[in-house]
């Protein structure tokens, strides 16, 4: 059967169906591409008719154009770009810790029952926690400063990271840890070869949440003003606000906006590499 | 100890009073009931029996999975289970599976790339490294299954209803190439089946397996020659008799 499948292989056109394939390709990444061109030009054009009615001094309520012509001169500023450059890495090294941590809370509540029973279900609290909630008391202990910030980032993102672990852990087919034990895979080698590799696709959604919750966090700190000593994006949102500059606020929000847009478009190809890997249906 | 040594130069398996519970409720549930049976090293023996009569139990004991409430099963050497479902993990090529069982047994990386090829050959799967489970027939799948099977190096392998899910061409298949790596390597097989032609086809002998609680009714030595036809009269005469044995232990049984 097998040798038979082989052997009629190459009488199909290889370079026929090559070039119909790559065709395809671009047929669909057009189909993907088309309709957010389109809701993006929406937007702009909707956005330019509300600043043209006047609705609003077009001090506070700029239109497309001296908004993106204000981004193009931010972007070439050092300063701009520093502050880009600083809460990203803040974000970085928040979510690092926090992936760190998820993963260590994680599997040790997988793994043991007692650990489960005692913080699990903290762990979901956590989760349903608005995390700007904790700023006042993060600031009292530790000051207006970085830890303050990074703290609140990893209460936020670890609980989603650990989350995903575990439902990820929970949810591997029995027969799969059947046919691992079987093989004489017992403890670690376990979870090294089967337990784990199964629980990454849901591990993978998790790490996808809690950047979301990292990034919201990270920016309610600077926009709060915590840390304030030093620039970043939240710091410039502040200062624009106070200078009732409308372009920058916009300007600022395109910058934030487009961030979340391409590290979710980042998670998503990595969920979506993982579920084709892994066999599973769906176009994530 | 003696007495499992002396046992050991004659049989690969042997199974004495064993008894297997599991809790239901406020009740215990007996799967199985004083099952005694051996298998000699480098036999096929098949066991049939209807769904519920604990054949699926008895290998889990054997492999290890499962533990005795009473009685002993005893299996000399290592062991392979193989399941109704290829049980393949997704994100491993066909080889990726195979090598892993190496991995698993202590065969080093390079010796351990090879070894799988080589074992996907002998099932007929060269060519076929590369592909993800998802990629694969039924079939397919299954011998990639037997392959890491066959990877554990063991003493005795346990199927499981292995080709239970397949089609009867694809199934007719499989059973000549089992019967050929079984004859090539003098492995031991336990094959649990629900089909008495199936079990005839390949047994040596055959244990037809009593419901509700699962028990050993009765023995029968399928004494055909090799290679053997599913069609073959000699072969249906025998397997319709099994048939008719089965159905008294299910009328017996109340159902």
């Amino acid at each position: 059967m097998a040798t038979e499948l082989a052997a009629s292989l190459p009488s199909a056109r290889p370079q026929e169906l090559h070039r119909t394939a790559r065709a395809e390709q671009v047929a669909k990444f057009w189909s993907g591409l088309w309709p957010k061109l389109a809701a993006a030009a929406l937007a702009v054009g909707l956005w330019q008719v509300v600043a043209w009615s006047g609705w609003k001094p077009a001090g506070l309520l700029p239109g497309p154009l001296p908004v993106f012509q204000r981004l193009a001169q931010d972007l070439a500023s050092s300063d701009f770009d520093l502050g880009i450059a600083i809460t990203l890495r803040r974000a970085l090294f928040g979510f690092g810790v926090a992936v760190g941590l998820g993963i260590v809370a994680g599997l040790a509540i997988a793994r043991f029952a007692p650990v489960r029973a005692a913080i699990a279900s903290a762990i979901l609290g956590l989760q349903s926690m608005p995390s700007i909630a904790w700023f006042p008391f993060t600031i009292l202990l530790f000051g207006p400063n970085e830890a303050a910030i990074f703290s609140v980032v990893i209460l936020g993102a670890a609980p989603a990271i650990a989350t995903g672990l575990i439902d990820g852990v929970d949810n591997v087919q029995p027969l799969l840890i059947r046919v691992g034990r079987v093989m004489g895979a017992r403890g670690l080698l376990l979870y090294r070869h089967i337990i784990l590799p199964a629980a990454l696709p849901s591990f993978v959604g998790g790490l996808k949440q809690g950047w979301a919750f990292a990034w919201r966090s990270l920016m309610a700190g600077e926009i709060i003003g915590v840390a304030s000593h030093q620039l970043s994006i939240g710091l410039q949102f502040q200062s624009a606000k106070i200078a009732g500059d409308g372009r920058q606020l916009l300007a600022l929000v395109i910058v934030v906006l487009v961030i979340g847009i391409v590290v979710d478009r980042v998670f998503g190809l990595a969920e979506g590499a993982i579920r084709r890997r892994w066999g599973l249906g769906g176009n994530a | 100890m003696s007495n499992l040594l002396a046992l050991s130069t004659k049989h690969a398996l042997s199974v004495d009073r064993l008894t297997v519970a599991f809790p239901h409720g406020d009740r215990y549930l007996v799967a199985l009931q004083d099952v005694v049976l051996e298998v000699k090293r480098g036999e096929m023996v098949c066991i049939v029996g209807a769904s519920g009569s604990g054949k699926s139990t008895l290998l889990s004991v054997l492999a290890g999975l499962e533990l005795p409430t009473a009685g002993r099963a005893h299996v000399h050497g290592r062991v392979a289970l193989m399941f109704q479902e290829a049980a393949l993990l997704p994100w491993l090529t066909a080889a990726g599976n195979v090598e892993l069982a190496l991995d698993l047994r202590g065969v080093k990386p390079p010796q351990r790339h090879e070894l799988a090829r080589e074992l996907l050959g002998r099932v007929h799967l060269r060519g076929f490294e590369n592909r993800r489970p998802h990629e694969l027939s039924g079939g397919m799948k299954q011998r990639v299954a037997l392959a890491r099977a066959l990877a554990q190096d063991a003493d005795v392998l346990l199927m499981d209803e292995p080709f239970g899910a397949l089609d009867a061409i694809t199934r007719d298949l499989l059973h000549e190439e089992l019967e050929r790596i079984w004859s090539e390597s003098g492995l031991t097989v336990l094959f649990v089946t629900h089909n008495p032609r199936e079990a005839v086809r390949l047994g040596d002998r055959v244990f037809i397996f009593a419901n509700r609680p699962g028990r050993v009714a009765h023995e029968v030595e399928v004494d055909l020659p090799r290679p053997r036809h599913l069609d073959s009269p000699d072969l249906a005469l025998i397997a319709g008799r099994i048939t008719h044995r089965l159905k008294l232990e299910m009328a017996g049984d109340g159902d």
